[in-house]
């Protein structure tokens, strides 16, 4: 029986990619915290993950309808793009702009974390896939 | 790979944080720098920081709107518009005809308030280009 990479590695390879995408919107917020009027922005890591299970929507009840013509059916969308939110500021700054650092650090430690775990998960992964090519 | 962009995002903050500290400490440098003509009195700088727009290429074929941008930039200097301040000082060699002497229209502690403010900004970002390194560092240790 051959090995496919796709059913062994699972989820994880695909939550990196969302996590160093996720990584990069908050980066961006917190390097934009002193510019006039810009819009923090996020990613719904939720939204991301129920697109990226709409191939199996028989077991997913929750799977959302094909909004745009780019998303693809197993692999998570480059373009998830779409999923970027603006974010509601508790304490809105008077030259309009909605970065609140504090809380973008928070969520950006908070996504190398989870990103690190994902890491994990798929580095014990291939050290499985290893032993099983060994046999030993 | 979205996670090295997360350093040129991060340098462009750092970049234009060193910017403003740079506006700043010229300012305060210039503080009390007199002349004797409003025309010539040096007048307080600040940058103006912008979102820098993604670079098309990398996001072909998708809606504009919908990619965050890819860090800060600056995209002028502009001069302080508040009255100069004007000093009566007949002694002094700048003095104009009738006695005047003009300051600049630094508000020092505006300045300070703004240095404190952008070497927290730039620490802020020098950790997250850490964190991201410390991301791309453990993605090249897989498998091992």
């Amino acid at each position: 029986m051959a090995i496919s990479f796709d059913s062994a590695l699972g989820i994880h390879e695909d939550a990196l990619l969302v996590r160093a995408r996720r990584a990069e919107v908050l980066a961006n917020n917190i390097a934009n915290a002193d510019t006039p009027g810009f819009k923090a922005r996020d990613i719904d890591f939720e939204a991301v993950l129920r697109g990226e299970l709409r191939g199996e929507q028989d077991r997913f009840s929750m799977a959302p309808a094909q909004t745009r013509a780019g998303h693809s059916d197993e692999l998570i969308a480059p373009d998830f793009a779409a999923e970027l939110m603006f974010r509601t500021p508790s304490q809105p700054s008077v030259d309009g702009n909605t970065v609140e650092v504090q809380q973008e650090m928070a969520r950006y430690s908070d996504n190398a974390i989870r990103f690190q775990g994902s890491f994990t998960m798929l580095n014990s992964k291939f050290k499985g896939l290893m032993n099983a090519v060994k046999g030993e | 790979m979205s996670l090295s962009n997360v350093f040129g995002i991060a340098g462009s903050a750092m970049n234009a944080q060193s910017i403003r500290l740079n506006t700043t400490s010229s300012n305060l440098a210039n503080a009390e720098s007199v002349s004797s003509s409003e025309g010539e009195t040096f007048r307080a700088r600040k940058p103006v920081f912008t979102v820098q727009a993604p670079n098309e290429d990398d996001y072909a074929g998708m809606d504009t709107a919908l990619v965050p941008g890819q860090g800060v930039s600056v995209s002028g200097i502009v001069e302080s518009e508040a009255p100069l301040r004007m000093a009566y000082e007949p002694s002094h060699p700048m003095a104009d005809d009738d006695g005047y002497v003009y300051y600049p229209n630094v508000n020092v502690v505006e300045e300070m308030a703004d240095m404190i403010s952008a070497s927290r900004s730039f620490q802020i970002n020098a950790e997250i280009m850490n964190t991201a390194k410390q991301m791309l560092q453990s993605t090249l240790t897989l498998g091992q």
